[in-house]
């Protein structure tokens, strides 16, 4: 990347810079001096130095369970684009009312504060819930464990993010120039050609970035998992509270957290160097 | 000449509007034909009828003798550039080229040496590997043009292929796509609403208004036989002057500004006395004297505006509350001023007729 010249007339001013204080100070305050202070307690406590780190990286738990976030999060954006591009891809091809309509019912699951529509998935997975009862109903038996499996915790999951996917895609989606479209078909390309050699690669950048929001959110996940999934799958957020709460234990809690937000930057980091594919595209 | 291309009574609809209001045109193999026209004229809808992704309302398009009714784009074999280009971005130029070679399951070696031939044929040889956002407008444009005839298309369309080009890149791109056109002899189909392009590239010029086809025809019978009052006013500068006919048989009539007039009689429609007409004059067809010339016809005008390009000059001048454009040469232009009197003169076959 190469940096823009400067012409002789953008004199560089403090304007813009003011503007942007009492967001920078809200941040400072409730964000980065917390921050500071997990930093410091993490190489503090219970006495100075890294050896919370040590402890962390070497204890076959606290690895168990990062692998086990990171294997729950990609499985949570995988089933997310699988259930958001169908639908993303419709929100385009039907009338622009009925498109906005279904962006209304997605966007208003954000109205819901996610506890509640955890508790609602307790209800209704639950062994006494309206989709046990359906599966005894029409003759299929007992119905199998589903509240706290890992099964219940993605679909969870899924449904709470899902909808980051979707408008990632669907933006994309609407941005793809009908000409390339129409240009494909005249030199042929229909159905799964058109799909596979033309429209996937055009909405890759929505991919890409709706599976990167959707993963790194989804390894910073609490509730759902705690509340939904199996007490033998752990998340890293659902351990660093328990290390908290239930053993005080503050300082090895810390350096765990610092790792996961390490190990979420690096991400970060490598797909912006090496997939911006937004930018490829641009 | 047989029809290669032919397009029968074709309407477009959309809703209570009327977009194609009976379009009917033959076409020849190997033809260059421009459609020209103001904007919301109908050109790129009889275009895209013929590529199939509008449907026509009613009417027929035929290419060599087979309807294309029902048939998807995909099956059409027909090449077109938009004027945006429309390349993949995340395909290189020679992958963009061998993309419709790829949808006709050629395999990836054969269809890639015949797009970077196909690639060198239109003057970019070696930028293969380019991706299309590393080429300048003119190689999209050029990209585009490649892939569009790679595979041998009955057809090539063209919706205003040079729009987002500079001037100069432009006539550069004009001569080249007229090149590459001749070489290949495909039947070409080219939308532009740039007359001048309309005129220099063309076998024959196809002027649309409103729906409606006003005339076909070769570009300098369009430009000096115009048929409708619309094609005389749109194409180049044009003086129109309301008159009556008098005498249809002796070709006679009298107009407010020019007085009694002969006209022409090539491509005239058929007139009767009293008919009201309009006569056209060309500018550059007109000349410009201190008194009236023996042998021409006369009118007299007050000179009002003389506008100077160095080679030529446009001489406005009013007679009565009529505007007279006259286009002068070189050195005809040095005796005249602003606000003088002068003679404005004519030839007999330098009128044309249009109906109103
Ligand atoms: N999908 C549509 N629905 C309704 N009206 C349409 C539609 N497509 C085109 N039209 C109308 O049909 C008329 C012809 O449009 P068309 O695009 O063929 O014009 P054009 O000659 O290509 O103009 P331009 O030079 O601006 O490209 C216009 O008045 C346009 O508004
Ligand atoms: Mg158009």
């Amino acid at each position: 990347m190469s940096t823009a010249p400067r012409s002789l007339t953008d004199r560089p001013t403090l304007w813009p810079w003011l503007l942007l204080t009492p967001l920078a100070l809200y941040l400072a305050i409730f964000f980065l001096v917390p921050l500071a202070q997990v930093a410091w307690m993490s190489v503090s406590e219970p006495t100075p130095g890294f050896g919370n780190y040590a402890d962390a990286l070497t204890g076959t738990l606290f690895r168990k369970v990062m692998l086990n976030t990171f294997f729950t999060a990609a499985l949570v954006a995988f089933c997310c684009l699988l259930v958001g591009y169908p639908l993303a891809w419709l929100m385009t091809k039907t009338t622009p009312a009925r498109a906005t309509a279904i962006l209304l019912l997605i966007t208003m699951s954000f109205w819901t504060s996610f506890l509640v529509r955890t508790y609602a998935w307790m209800v209704l997975l639950g062994r006494n819930g309206p989709v046990a009862w359906a599966i005894e109903a029409l003759g299929y038996g007992e119905p199998p464990q589903m509240l706290f499996t890992r099964f219940a915790s993605t679909l969870a999951m899924v449904h709470i993010l899902a909808p980051y996917m979707i408008m990632n895609i669907y933006s994309v989606m609407t941005k793809i120039d009908p000409a390339l479209i129409r240009s494909a078909e005249s030199m042929g390309a229909r159905g799964g050609s058109l799909m596979r050699h033309v429209y996937l690669p055009l909405t890759a950048p929505g991919i890409a970035n709706g599976a990167v929001l959707v993963f790194v959110i989804c390894l910073g996940f609490y509730v759902t998992p705690v509340l939904l999934g199996s007490p033998r799958e752990q998340m890293a957020a659902g351990l660093i509270g328990r290390q908290i709460e239930e053993f005080l234990a503050f300082g090895p809690g810390s350096a765990m957290a610092m790792i996961l937000l390490a190990v979420t930057l690096v991400i970060l980091a490598v797909y912006h160097r090496r997939f911006g594919l937004d930018r490829l595209y641009g | 000449m047989t029809s290669y291309l032919t397009l029968s009574g074709v309407n477009k609809q959309y809703g209570a509007f009327t977009a194609l209001d009976h379009v009917d045109l033959d076409v020849e193999k190997g033809e260059f034909v421009t459609f020209l026209g103001p904007s919301g004229s109908g050109k790129t809808t009889t275009l895209m009828i013929i590529a199939g992704f509008e449907d026509a309302t009613d009417g027929a398009v035929e290419v060599a003798g087979q309807s294309l009714a029902g048939l998807a784009p995909q099956d059409r074999n027909i090449g077109i550039v938009f004027q945006n280009y429309a390349l993949f971005p995340h395909k290189t130029a020679a992958e963009n080229v061998y993309f419709p070679l790829q949808m006709r399951s050629v395999k990836r070696a054969e269809g890639l040496a015949r797009a970077e031939e196909m690639l060198t044929l239109v003057g970019l040889e070696g930028f293969g590997h380019r991706y299309p956002k590393e080429l300048s407008g003119g190689q999209q444009q050029r990209v585009a043009l490649a892939r569009a005839l790679v595979f041998e298309p009955d057809l090539l369309l063209l919706d205003e292929p040079l729009g987002a080009l500079d001037k100069n890149l432009r006539e550069q791109m004009q001569i080249e796509i007229k090149r590459i056109q001749r070489k290949l002899g495909v039947t070409t189909i080219f939308v532009t609403h740039d007359q001048s392009e309309a005129m220099s590239m063309s076998d024959r010029i196809v002027v649309f208004d409103k729906g409606n086809i006003q005339q076909a025809g070769r570009p300098l019978d369009i430009y000096h036989r115009p048929q409708t009052r619309f094609v005389a006013d749109f194409i180049g500068e044009t003086n129109l002057f309301d008159a009556t006919v008098t005498d249809a048989a002796a070709r006679r009539a009298q107009s407010p500004v020019l007085g009694e007039v002969s006209y022409a009689a090539e491509g005239l429609p058929a007139l009767a006395d009293g008919q009201e007409v309009a006569l056209v004059l060309r500018p550059e067809q007109m000349k410009l004297s201190r008194d009236p010339v023996p042998g021409r016809m006369n009118a007299a005008m007050t000179v009002e505006t003389i506008v100077n390009f160095g080679d030529s000059a446009l001489v406005i001048g009013r007679h009565g509350g009529t505007p007279i454009r006259v286009r002068l040469h070189g050195a005809d232009v040095v005796i005249l001023k602003e606000g003088d009197a002068a003679t404005v003169s004519w030839t007999e076959d330098a009128v044309y007729v249009v109906t109103r």
